[in-house]
């Protein structure tokens, strides 16, 4: 038994990508739940599942009341945060294939930038009464607290084993922008960087730049999915779920894996990978567009490796070669990421998968037939590859 | 906004480590089986799973593993520039730790270090400082 091909994404929706979206994160959930019912040909009284993050901060429940879904006979949330982005379309997936539910949207709505931002010290979280206050004990004090020191002491140590330097994690940052710099959309819309801007731009947690940190934003993105065989029916051509997959790995923590063997690696990646060319019988080859998650530059190189489009510490010459050009050997987040686009805690990123394999992208990639998407890295993350049906 | 700086919660399994710190004393649980420390603390031994532990006290020193020096604090309680490290114990196990009484520009992958605790509130961090090599 497989899930490979047997669910597809039908609708994407979203609500704009902003810093201020001047409105609650219920209307933000809404919104994007809707437009992506309404881009799958169907009607909230078509939805039976719905599925989100345990950090997002719109229960189901109430989704379904903001918009008349009569019914709901499969609710779920992914813990972790963006490692469950890809995790929502594999839990659909499975409802969806096991007859649990015909019609399940995910979704992740959150006013990150106006709202509640991450990576501020939350005495709550250091003191909450379960297994991850213990580990926050052995962090927070020490001002262990934001995302970006979190990934810097892992780059470092990158940096350190594999001779890759700064500069190297900057064209991740160059090539995302280049990108969003072409697509009305994104934040960054008209605002491409050079590598001499990276570098010039301050200090946040060394060796990470300003430039090497995502931004944050206000914003929601859903995706409708159901059965192959109903998607056939619904308007647009659907993006066939061929491999969907979890994953944590040894000595895993919450963005503060540095207790088992390998400090310089994303071994929670690397089992997604697995799973993912597994399930899907293709090869790094067969993968027309990358959507990996960028949150920060280092851990695009990281994932380029657990996922073995390169070699381990290869991924600095792959990048410099060209690699992640729109016209090179692995275009990489051709909407601009999550570094140039918005930061939708990665769910943006499947959206633009389904747009590429509808053919329908700004910055399209001819003839894009899978494209692998990527969640939340230094967490226990998730994966998904996509096809064209 | 945060503004004094977080202290770490005493949990069932833990809390034997930060009352050490408070005397001044650096303290790891270690495998009565095994003979082997780990950190963090818990119930059963990491590495043979054997749940017959006690404490006991590891020297103290260990090198940087890997290393950030934070330059936008998460809260005004910290004041930037702060290097934050993975500090490998001579004995084995790692943990995370402030490098202080030293230049943030001066750390590196390597450096050897020595505990040292920072009172804080009621509690102690230990932390660590950077030790001279001792000519063996």
């Amino acid at each position: 038994m497989t899930l490979s091909g047997k669910a597809a994404i039908a609708g994407i929706g979203a609500t704009e990508f902003s810093k201020d979206s001047g409105r609650s994160e219920l209307r933000l959930a809404a919104e994007c739940v809707s437009a992506a019912v309404r881009d799958a040909g169907l009607t909230p009284s078509d939805v039976d599942g719905l599925v989100t993050f345990t950090m997002d901060g719109n229960a189901e429940i109430a989704v379904a009341r903001e918009l008349g879904i009569p019914e709901l006979s499969f609710f779920s949330r992914i813990h972790y945060g963006g490692g469950a982005a890809a995790a929502t379309v594999q839990q659909a997936a499975m409802a969806v294939a096991t007859g649990m539910a015909d019609v399940v949207v995910a979704y992740r709505a959150f006013n990150e930038r106006s709202g509640m931002r991450f990576g501020q010290v939350s005495s709550a979280a250091a003191h909450q009464v379960n297994t991850s206050g213990v580990d926050n004990s052995f962090h927070y004090p020490m001002g262990l607290a934001t995302p970006a020191a979190t990934v810097a002491l892992v780059a470092q140590r990158y940096l350190h084993t594999y001779g890759a330097t700064s500069e190297d994690f900057g064209r991740v940052a160059v090539v995302d922008r280049k990108h969003a710099a072409t697509n009305p959309d994104a934040w960054f819309h008209g605002k491409p960087i050079t590598l001499a801007e990276h570098q010039a731009s301050r200090w946040v947690a060394e060796p990470l730049h300003l430039l090497d940190c995502c931004q944050e934003s206000d914003g929601g993105v859903a995706l409708v999915v159901t059965s192959a065989e109903r998607a056939r029916d619904l308007p647009n051509p659907p993006a066939l779920i061929t491999a969907a997959a979890q994953g944590s790995g040894p000595g895993q923590y919450i963005m503060t894996s540095y207790y088992r063997d390998d400090l310089a690696a994303l071994p929670e990646m690397g089992v997604v990978g697995g799973q993912l060319w597994r399930q899907s019988g293709l090869a790094r080859s067969d993968i027309d567009v990358a959507v990996l998650y960028d949150h920060f530059t280092p851990y695009v190189l990281m994932q380029l490796e657990e996922l073995g489009f390169c070699g381990r510490g290869e991924a600095k010459d792959f990048v410099r070669d060209g690699a992640l050009e729109l016209d090179g050997a692995l275009p990489l987040n051709p909407h601009g990421g999550q570094l140039g686009e918005a930061y939708i805690h990665g769910m943006n990123g499947i959206a633009e998968a389904v747009r590429q394999l509808r053919g329908t992208a700004v910055n399209q990639v001819g003839g894009a037939a899978n494209v692998l998407v990527t969640a939340g890295t230094g967490v226990p993350t998730s994966g998904l590859i996509l096809t064209a049906a | 906004m945060t503004t004094t700086a977080p202290v770490p919660t005493l949990y069932e399994d833990t809390a034997p480590y930060w009352r050490a710190a408070v005397e001044g004393r650096f303290a790891l649980p270690r495998c009565r089986a095994c003979r082997r420390f780990h950190h963090h603390p818990r119930a059963w031994c990491p590495y043979c799973w054997c749940t017959d532990l006690e404490w006991a006290e590891p020297s103290g020193r260990g090198i940087v593993l890997t290393y950030t020096t934070v330059h936008q604090p998460p809260s005004p309680a910290f004041t930037a520039p702060y290097v934050l490290a993975v500090i490998e114990l001579a004995e084995g196990p790692r943990m995370m730790a402030n490098v202080v009484d030293c230049a943030p520009d001066t750390v590196r992958v390597g450096t050897p270090v020595q505990v040292t605790f920072e009172p804080r509130g009621d509690v102690a961090i230990p932390q660590f400082r950077p030790r001279e090599e001792t000519p063996s």
